[in-house]
């Protein structure tokens, strides 16, 4: 029982990662239609940044506020330079795009920073808690109770606000919201500067416990990817649903069945998901018009 | 020759003179070994269009099937005893066989869900590549046993840069004439509305599974002649970003276009062989090539300058 506490919060741990990038994928996908395979690259832009703002002597909190500024930065010259001049394009021209933009970004990276793995002090120290008989990393309550911050906030922004509708009429549609004024240009932008956010706190929660490298964006997006599929493309909540099940999975899988196929286990269930329901666990099935 | 291009045999014989002539300008056997890549990469490609650009489906994972070929070279003469070509034909099985079982219920799919499916497939083909490290030597990869056929070894830059050549040649004549055949119009009926080719009789999902399956076995067969060709294979052929570098090949030379893929395919190899110069800045400006290019040539270069030279003459 023990172990199955110690698989359970690992699962939700690294689970509420792949939320908060599925969440960023589907908030950039409502809006924009855009499937962003580049938002992997913005969790390790919010940690590698951190990492380096950090060593030059400037106290964590405000690192990891450079890092968010930086990742949001990154996120709205990715809509403005890349995005919106190739309205119109294909589906997968988009993709190729944002693919485009990971390397590039991952190139950046490896530039300005290093190819070394880089670690941050853990937020409230390194000693477990000891819960149900399993050692709880302090930084795991972190990562989950941050994830639940930034869900609750972005609900909060999408229901409460003017803005926040404008961004859910906008993913409604496009057409009908620009017909009621609302300027969906900049909505979209704010769709990919805000998923650039949520990335980047993903990525400043998550390296106390995993490390960072230039490179770790890409399973991230994959993951993040086939958490959103999972939870049903277009559905925040669904999406969030998909990331933790994902995070849940892999840490059985990996407990109970093979360490070594870890990173498969995702795969393998959306691929079984696929099959029985194809539009994803919360998706609503759509009728083609002719 | 430019008007050659227009006609099915036209772009098959411009294809065969570029091939024959193009050593003359060779300066060394370097040259040999990137336009020998540019030819098998071409050839993987020309499959993926088939899928891509006439059938209109979307795979994220073709560079699983490349990996398929490329161990089944590599895999069955060294563990297995089987000689090389017989491997290479039993990884075209393989692969055949698998985009069968796994393109049933992944071509149900539609749009994104396709995409992810496909993505899925391609990702746990690197994963085991990667683990059953016994079979594969996992991450280092492994080396392949040179092809050895009745005596003659195939071996040297010149050697594998006219058997490739010969290659991408077969597989342009079949891809060309695929378009003028009752599977190659059934293709393109489904690609334009599926629902319209299923309301004239076309079996929609027999004909991607079809597509499916052809285009496995070219790139099955793009990657049993790369790891013959370079005597050694690892996991990042089966990986992600090579299927996503095929992608590009095809979209960027032009969906559809069986002279947009050979195009997008030089294009996307020789890139980085021209990008090695500026050292550690080749991937952020590898990347922003292919943004800026997909910006500004989203038909693809083929279309866009078929099209200029047509608005040209008008």
């Amino acid at each position: 029982m023990p172990e199955f506490f110690q698989f359970l919060v690992s699962g939700l741990t690294i689970g509420a990662v792949y939320a908060l990038v599925a969440l960023g994928f589907t908030l950039v996908y409502n809006a924009s239609d855009v499937v962003n395979f580049a938002q992997g690259e913005f969790v390790m832009l919010g940690g590698m940044v951190t990492v380096f703002v950090h060593a030059a002597g400037v106290p964590l909190p405000l690192a990891a506020l450079v890092a968010v500024i930086v990742s949001v930065v990154l996120g709205l010259s990715l809509y403005w330079l890349a995005i919106a001049p190739a309205r119109g394009a294909s589906a997968v021209s988009l993709i190729i795009i944002t693919i485009g933009a990971s390397i590039l970004l991952r190139g950046a990276a490896q530039i300005v920073f290093d190819k070394q793995f880089h670690k941050l002090p853990a937020f409230s120290g390194d000693t477990p808690v000891q819960m149900l008989g399993a050692a709880v990393q302090p930084q795991s309550f972190w990562v989950i109770g941050g994830t639940a911050v930034m869900v609750l906030l972005l609900y909060v922004f999408l229901e409460r606000t003017l803005l926040g509708k404008a961004v859910l009429a906008t993913s409604a549609n496009r057409f009908a919201a620009r017909l009621v004024g609302i300027n969906t240009t900049t909505i979209m932008a704010l769709a990919f500067g805000g998923s650039a956010a949520i990335g980047g706190v993903a990525g400043i929660l998550i390296t106390p416990i995993t490390l960072t490298s230039y490179d770790v964006g890409t399973l991230l997006a994959l993951k993040g990817f086939a958490a959103a599929m999972l939870g049903g493309m277009g559905n925040p909540l669904g999406a969030v649903a998909g990331g933790l099940l994902l995070g849940l999975l892999e840490a059985f899988g990996a407990g109970y069945i093979s360490s070594t196929y870890k990173d498969a286990f995702a795969f393998i269930v959306i691929l079984a998901v696929l099959f029985a329901a194809p539009q994803g666990l919360f998706g609503r099935r759509t009728i083609e018009r002719v | 020759m430019l008007a050659a291009l227009r006609h099915r045999y036209g772009i098959l014989l411009v294809l065969a003179i570029v091939i024959a002539v193009l050593p003359l300008a060779f300066p060394s056997s370097y040259y040999f070994r990137v336009a020998s890549l540019v030819w098998v990469s071409a050839f993987a490609a020309i499959g993926l269009n088939i899928l891509m650009g006439k059938a209109g489906q979307v795979s994220l994972g073709h560079a699983g099937f490349f990996g398929i070929g490329a161990y089944a070279v590599a895999i069955g003469p060294t563990h297995l005893g089987v000689p090389s070509l017989v491997a290479l034909l039993l990884g075209c099985l393989l692969s055949a066989l698998l985009a069968f079982l796994v393109g049933r219920p992944i071509l149900r799919l539609k749009g994104h869900y396709l995409a992810i499916a496909t993505l899925g497939f391609g990702v746990l083909v690197a994963l085991v590549i990667t683990t059953e490290s016994r079979w594969t030597g996992g991450p280092d990869g492994m080396s392949v046993m040179k092809l050895t056929l009745f005596g003659w070894r195939a071996s040297g830059s010149d050697t594998w840069y006219w058997i490739t050549g010969g290659l991408l040649l077969a597989g342009t004549w079949i891809a060309l004439n695929l378009d003028e055949t009752p599977t190659g119009r059934a293709f393109r009926a489904l690609h334009d509305s599926e629902i319209a080719a299923r309301v004239t009789g076309i079996n929609v999902n027999r004909f991607k599974l079809q597509a499916f399956v052809i285009a496995a076995v070219y790139a099955s067969l793009a990657g049993s002649a790369l790891a013959l060709m370079n005597g050694f294979v690892n996991p990042d052929q089966a990986g992600f970003l090579h299927s996503i570098e095929l992608v590009t090949m095809v979209v960027l030379g032009g969906l559809g276009s069986v002279l947009g893929s050979i195009v997008g395919a030089a294009v996307l190899i020789m890139l980085p062989q021209v990008l090695t110069v500026f050292q550690e800045y080749e991937n952020l400006l590898l990347g922003a090539i292919i943004i800026v290019s997909m910006i500004f040539m989203r038909e693809g270069i083929v279309p866009m300058l078929s099209k200029f030279m047509m608005g040209r003459r008008a």
